[in-house]
């Protein structure tokens, strides 16, 4: 099957339910979140068939691959969106009580719809091999973003935080613009699969020209992925969006943006020309992001901030991979750390959305006695921190344990040694939430109620942070 | 026979479980312990002594093209640790109490940190020895936050932070370990290892072997890396500080004789200087340390770090006798520090109070009381007739034996002996002894049930003592002669 059958499936999925949703009903808009993660569910078990690039020579083939790589992300992608449709129908509560109220239910439907334009967009950003189409496919998914990160358009943070975001998101559109055109003026291909042979053809004097471009890139890389110094829109665009999408933008348009980062790197890696100065960048970059994710998490007292540090302070972790990508099993390690990544992540953000919903706030200190009123959920969130914070048997040990081998395996001591300062300071802020959960009084004791999608939710993603933790071999083969 | 062994495991799991879905919390952890009990003396008495090496072997395939493999077994030593762990398990659950907060919750940390330390030592995969291990950290920093005495949250972040980092240093040394293997050959199968190191394949850099001595130090509260412990015992609820000072810090030393002893032979004889120094710190400085504390807690906290000076010792000193000693003397100290400190619990839970200036003439009440911790100081002290005698004299023997480099550190030791006799016979002193003070003339002497929990660890402690062949014939079929 051709690869791009399954975007198009996607973005037809979504044109299909944006016509239904103008003639349903305000009490059906669940159904649309509903249908929705079954039809991405759909797609989901379609790339498991064979898949291949379009054939060579077709004009397609110049601008999206089939390899490992994509196909992996491609179900990362949509394994992540399937999570946020299926949290969507729990949030209209919110939803109802922040959007100005002219028609009964208006508004709600979009919320369920435009996640799946979201997600043909990054999936074909982790399939593109040509700077223009990853440039078309980020834009797609970024804009439909800003719409959702700014979605609870009567609460200020939200449009504080969408705000923020787009002009944020704007400058670094700028600055991949301006990058892919100093790199197309230096060596005349925006193709990243003819870019080796395009530099080694260079002159001398090309290269300060290149480096300058892919610096530009790698600006913009930098935002997407929240890498220091290019990620202060992380905590306040985190804090202020609806609590599904925050979950979705630190997981899925991360991925993505590492994707199109191990793409250009694998590129550039082993070109004598340039590759001194990009192995210095991406390491120092991953000391910085390293230590600002970790210790600028320390005193957050907002769960939500303290989950944008700590995707930040992940990002640290991944670019130590990425700056060891000479070794063959970085690659596997990055794809394995962002499947437990998923899993963690999005299951604390569901826990959250519960709590935030019962007890009306984000903060830390709202989690205080969870253990009492609700097992379940403070269960969860132990796993989802334990895993986060690097515990063995959870998916998030076996990610640091593949990262750092890597890492000790390409001589990055000096990553490896502030690696173990930073961990230690994860145990710190992770079990902060647990230390609210038990340790703490509760404010009342009237037990939570968990919504059945959100049960189901946190059985599947826990059940996923176990197994990936024990049983890791499928993961890693998909990747190699 | 093999099913044993990961029953003994997969136990305690199950009975969480249990205790998580809504079953009485006290009977299912009790039964759980007492069957793991009755498994493990199995195991111990089934092992074939005259043929030796690994038995009750299990393997299952988990990252097999990097040569990951979730390997269990047993040999004697290990066996020995299992019977240590199962033996302190039960009696933590026996005196455990019923708590009001989270009742499921204490039982099921309890559980949790007896599973890990149990995979620990039955994992012959280096990995899966570590992350049995880790375990423990979730549960600690609970049952020491939650229900913890004193300045609770303040020992519970230091002890989880401290443990964290130091586990994760000790993964940096087994990766870099790991990675020091020729590929081809790599593996962190202990058995493949061991071949590995005895053909002359394995080269590890003497880095590594520090990497691992401060990882693996840090949780047996090698000093300078110690300051968690004797906090994290004092506030701990007693039978966490049972099962964490007397089995789960023994997991250190036992990797270090599992994984240091026979793949740097020449990294341990090179940096012997410097091990030798960090136990002169530990038996001299903390022994020190101890003799000016001003409660009960806090003085059992500090004296489980001082004996760790002699097994230490008994490591160093690199001969059989000496290793032989120090495997007897992690036995012998997890039973009788787990004594102490389940004795300590009742006695807080009767006095709410620890300090010596407020103590006195307990036994005239509690006069069980009083003979039990009688017993338990005899035996921390190192009085002939326990366990603890006979590896203290073993590690002397052994390190004598090592060479002059050992004489400052044996006279040390033994001068240890003297301390830990004065702070030993002084806290049993000023608790126990001495004129009645008239608001613990009501104090009720220790219950039936908590006096058999005492002695099912005074017991083998004694038994071992007078035939420290049983346990010493068993660790040696896994030291190199």
């Amino acid at each position: 099957m051709n690869t791009l059958y399954l975007e198009i499936a996607v973005v037809v999925l979504g044109i299909l339910l944006l016509m239904v949703e103008a003639y349903s009903s305000s009490a059906n808009k669940a159904r649309l979140a509903w249908v929705g993660a079954i039809g991405l569910f759909g797609v989901l078990i379609l790339s498991f068939l064979p898949q291949h690039a379009p054939a060579p020579g077709t004009a397609s083939a110049a601008f999206v691959t089939s390899d490992l790589l994509s196909v992996f992300f491609v179900r990362l992608i949509l394994a992540a969106t399937i999570v946020f449709l299926l949290t969507v129908p729990s949030f209209f509560p919110v939803l109802r009580r922040s959007l100005p109220a002219e028609r009964e239910g208006g508004g709600l439907g979009e919320f369920a719809i435009l996640p799946i334009f979201v997600c043909a967009g990054l999936m074909w950003m982790v399939s593109a091999v040509d700077f223009i189409m990853i440039f078309v496919s980020l834009e797609l998914a970024t804009i439909t973003l800003y719409i959702l990160a700014t979605y609870l358009r009567q609460n200020t943070a939200s449009l504080e935080s969408g705000t923020k975001f787009l002009i944020l998101g704007a400058l670094s559109t700028g600055f991949i613009v301006y990058g892919i055109s100093w790199l197309f003026g230096t060596t005349g291909t925006t193709n990243l699969l003819a870019l080796p042979s395009a530099i080694a053809a260079l002159p001398e004097a090309a290269v300060t020209p290149l480096l300058f471009g892919i610096g530009m890139i790698l600006v913009a890389l930098s935002f997407k992925i929240s890498a220091f110094p290019f990620q202060f829109w992380v905590p306040d665009v985190y804090q202020g969006a609806p609590t599904p999408v925050t979950s979705y933008l630190s997981v899925a348009s991360k991925a993505a943006g590492f994707v199109v980062l191990i793409r250009l790197l694998g590129a550039l890696w082993a070109i004598p020309a340039v590759s001194h100065q990009l192995h210095a960048v991406i390491t120092l970059l991953a000391a910085l992001t390293l230590i600002f994710g970790n210790f600028a998490a320390i005193p957050q007292t907002n769960m939500k901030r303290l989950l944008g540090y700590s995707s930040v302070a992940h990002a640290g972790y991944l670019l130590m991979a990425v700056a060891s990508l000479a070794s063959k099993m970085a690659v596997p390690a990055i794809g394995f750390y962002f499947a437990g990544y998923l899993a963690m992540t999005m299951l604390s953000f569901v826990v959250l959305q519960v709590v935030s919903e019962a007890t009306g706030g984000d903060e830390i200190s709202r989690f205080n006695g969870l253990g009492r009123r609700s097992p379940l959920l403070a269960g969860a969130m132990l796993l989802a921190a334990a895993s986060l914070a690097g515990i063995p048997f959870t998916a998030g040990f076996i990610g640091k344990l593949l990262v750092f081998e890597v890492a000790l395996k390409q001589g990055h001591y000096g990553l490896v040694m502030l690696g173990c300062v930073t961990v230690a300071a994860g145990f710190y802020y992770y079990f902060k939430v647990i230390r609210a959960m038990y340790w703490q009084q509760p404010a009342e004791e009237t037990p939570i109620a968990v919504p059945g999608a959100l049960k189901f939710l946190i059985a599947v993603l826990g059940a996923a942070i176990i197994a990936f933790g024990v049983y890791p071999a499928p993961i890693l083969a998909a990747l190699r | 026979m093999s099913l044993l062994l990961i029953l003994t495991i997969v136990l305690p799991l199950a009975a969480s479980l249990l205790i998580m879905t809504g079953a009485d919390p006290r009977r299912t952890s009790l039964g759980a312990a007492l069957v793991n009990l009755a498994l493990s003396l199995l195991l111990f008495f089934g092992y074939d002594r005259t043929a030796g090496g690994w038995q009750f072997l299990s393997e299952w395939k988990i990252l097999p093209k990097l040569g990951i493999n979730m390997t269990l077994g047993a040999d004697g030593l290990t066996l020995v640790m299992i019977l240590l762990a199962t033996l302190v398990t039960v009696s933590a659950l026996w005196v455990a109490p019923k708590v009001e907060k989270y009742n499921g919750l204490y039982h099921v940390s309890l559980l949790f940190i007896s599973a890990g330390v149990i995979g620990a030592f039955a994992s012959l995969d280096v990995l899966f020895l570590y992350s049995f291990h880790e375990l423990a950290l979730i549960p600690t920093f609970l049952m020491i936050g939650i229900w913890g005495t004193g300045d609770r949250q303040a020992a519970a972040w230091k002890a989880t932070i401290y443990l964290g980092l130091g586990s994760f240093i000790l993964l940096i040394g087994l990766i870099a370990l790991y990675i020091s293997i020729p590929s081809g050959h790599r593996t962190l199968d202990l058995r493949e290892l061991d071949q590995l190191a005895a053909s002359g394949v394995l080269h590890p850099s003497a880095l590594i072997y520090l990497l691992l001595l401060v990882g693996f130090g840090s949780l047996v509260s090698l000093f300078p890396f110690h300051s968690w412990a004797p906090g994290a015992y004092a506030c701990a609820p007693a039978p966490a500080a049972m099962l964490h000072a007397g089995v789960l810090k023994k997991f250190g030393l036992y990797g270090l004789i599992r994984i240091a002893l026979p793949l740097f032979p020449e990294a341990m004889h090179e940096l012997n200087g410097l091990l030798l120094l960090l136990v002169i710190g530990n038996i001299l400085y903390i022994g020190y340390v101890t003799v000016s504390q001003k409660r009960l807690d806090w003085t059992i906290g500090y004296s489980s770090v001082m004996h760790m000076g002699y097994i230490f010792l008994g490591l160093a000193s690199l001969n059989l006798i000496g290793v032989s000693g120090a495997a007897l003397l992690m036995f012998a100290h997890g039973l009788s520090v787990a004594a102490a400190f389940a004795l300590c619990g009742e006695i807080r839970r009767r006095t709410g109070t620890l300090e010596y200036s407020e103590l006195g003439g307990i036994a005239r009440t509690a006069p069980v009381l009083g003979l039990l911790f009688g017993f338990a100081t005899m035996a921390s002290l190192g009085l002939p007739g326990f366990a603890n005698f006979a590896g203290e004299v073993l590690v002397f023997f052994g390190a004598t034996a090592a060479g002059p480099v050992m004489v400052i550190p044996v006279i040390v030791a033994v001068w240890g002996v003297v301390i830990s006799a004065i702070y030993m016979l002084r806290a049993y002193r000023n608790v126990f002894w001495g004129p009645v003070v008239q608001r613990w003339e009501s104090v009720t002497d220790i219950a039936c049930g908590a006096k058999w929990a005492v002695i099912l660890l005074l017991l083998p402690l004694m038994i071992a003592g007078f035939y420290p062949q049983l346990i010493l014939k068993m660790a040696g079929t896994a030291l190199p002669h």
